[in-house]
């Protein structure tokens, strides 16, 4: 059953941008939903770069990815936007009365009369290795996830990679699994140490194997794995029986469905103008890393500025017939209201 | 001080260093296949580069932090290095690098 919900806004993107854009439209009394592939707020600054200093937020000399967000999610507290976390924005559709409809891959649909793209470099996705013809085995024999530990039952598992991902399934799996065997291409791991430690027991009890190795090819017909050829640290070749692989090698991010909302596109991003921030169709913006414009600078503190004028031009759009008065923070009481400071 | 890089699909051309600027900035720029999705914070493994033999010995070795990052590039080999992590100087003047054929 699609859960539909109606609000004011719907943010594609909870990054630094989409959140700020809560703030900016809270200011103006619009309330907002976000939706984000993620499992939490933060886009690229948590995802990628959680500990790394930025140094070109105005007014916070250093701060980090996690950091940032943290202050971000607290500033924007007051307005109870709804998260939709986990979720991929899937499709947009122009409903009867004029407002938008964005469908999300877990069923949900959110209704309103402005969409704001905040989604950077699109969503995060699992990276595909690069062996030929990996396509036509992915969600048969070859996997990026694992959603039922039961579906690799009696499997002859293959796992590659050395991170946390390829660390906690190999013992996740190895209990049910057939026979299980994890490939990296050195004899050390990015992950937990107390993983590491299990693995290596899994692999002293002879329930793993462990090989210094890569995947070069696979050999199967009709998307069933039969057998890969692996390629160990001396370059020597052999091949290796299995029926499942889990290639786990991180996330990177692709444009995703919003290729397909219909939008002008150039390289990838959408196309907006610098007054409104506002795609060739009206009432979708784009602000943030995913849009262009003559001058773009991909910063954070230029989303802040296109996500605050964003929602000035998404105000005349939710209330057509209320009259917009700018006000500052510092002297609006309204506005200290809204923040909870009055 | 010049670079010698080699494209995904073969094709080789010199570019120009810049004393004090990393590798991944000099590739990028001259549109080589460097993604870089994180900025060159060492977060994403997407300029992954293959430095050639002669050269891989003479560069800083890699941190820990690239080390564990390289887990996440694709095809890594043991010439395998993260270009935002090679700062540029007049000593790498003829460095030989190559792109890999996918950074993500």
């Amino acid at each position: 059953m699609t859960k539909r919900v109606e609000t004011d806004v719907v943010i594609v993107g909870a990054g630094p941008i989409g959140l700020f854009a809560v703030f900016e439209l809270g200011l103006l009394d619009l309330k907002a939903h976000l939706v984000d592939i993620l499992d939490r707020p933060g886009g690229q600054c948590t995802e990628l770069y959680p500990e790394k200093p930025i140094y070109d937020i105005p007014g916070l000399p250093i701060v980090s990815g996690q950091e940032l967000t943290d202050r971000l999610m607290e500033q924007i507290k007051p307005f109870g936007a709804t998260f939709h976390l986990s979720q991929m924005a899937n499709a947009l559709k122009r409903e009867a009365d004029g407002r938008w409809a964005l469908s999300t891959d877990a069923d949900v649909e959110i209704v309103a009369p402005v969409v704001m793209i905040a989604a950077g470099g699109g969503s995060f996705v699992p990276k595909r290795p690069p062996i030929a013809g990996i396509e036509a085995y992915e969600n048969k024999s070859v996997f990026y996830a694992v959603r039922k530990i039961e579906a690799f039952r009696e499997k002859d598992i293959l796992i590659a990679g050395g991170g946390d991902s390829a660390l906690d399934w190999t013992i996740n799996l190895a209990p049910v699994a057939k026979t299980l065997t994890l490939v990296h291409h050195r004899d050390g791991f990015r992950a937990a140490q107390h993983s590491v430690n299990k693995m290596r027991e899994l692999v002293d009890e002879g329930k793993v194997q462990f090989h210094v190795a890569s995947v070069k090819s696979l050999h199967g017909a009709g998307g069933r794995l039969e057998a890969v050829t692996l390629s160990g640290a001396d370059k020597k070749e052999w091949t290796h029986n299995c029926n499942a692989f889990l290639p786990f090698f991180g996330l990177t991010i692709k444009l995703g469905p919003i290729a397909e909302f219909g939008l002008n596109l150039h390289e990838n991003l959408i196309v907006v103008d610098t007054a409104r921030f506002e795609s060739e169709i009206p009432g979708i913006f784009a602000i943030g890393d995913i849009n262009t414009y003559p001058g773009k600078l991909k910063l954070i503190l230029c989303g802040f500025h296109e996500a605050a004028l964003a929602a000035q031009a998404a105000f005349h759009i939710c209330r057509p017939n209320e009259k917009l008065r700018f006000q500052y923070t510092t002297s609006s009481s309204n506005l200290q209201k809204k923040l909870g400071v009055a | 001080m010049k670079i010698h890089a080699t494209d995904r699909n073969g094709q080789s051309r010199e570019l120009e260093g810049r004393d004090g600027w990393t590798l991944m900035e000099i590739l990028r720029d001259d549109g080589l296949d460097i993604t870089a999705e994180c900025g060159g914070a060492c977060a994403c493994a997407t300029c992954h580069v293959y430095v050639a033999q002669e050269w891989y010995e003479k560069l800083t070795p890699p941190s820990e932090t690239e080390i564990d990052m390289l887990d996440m590039a694709l095809a890594v080999e043991p010439n395998s290095r993260l270009s935002c992590q090679i700062k540029v100087t007049d000593a790498l003047d003829g460095l030989v690098v190559r792109t890999p054929e996918k950074q993500a």
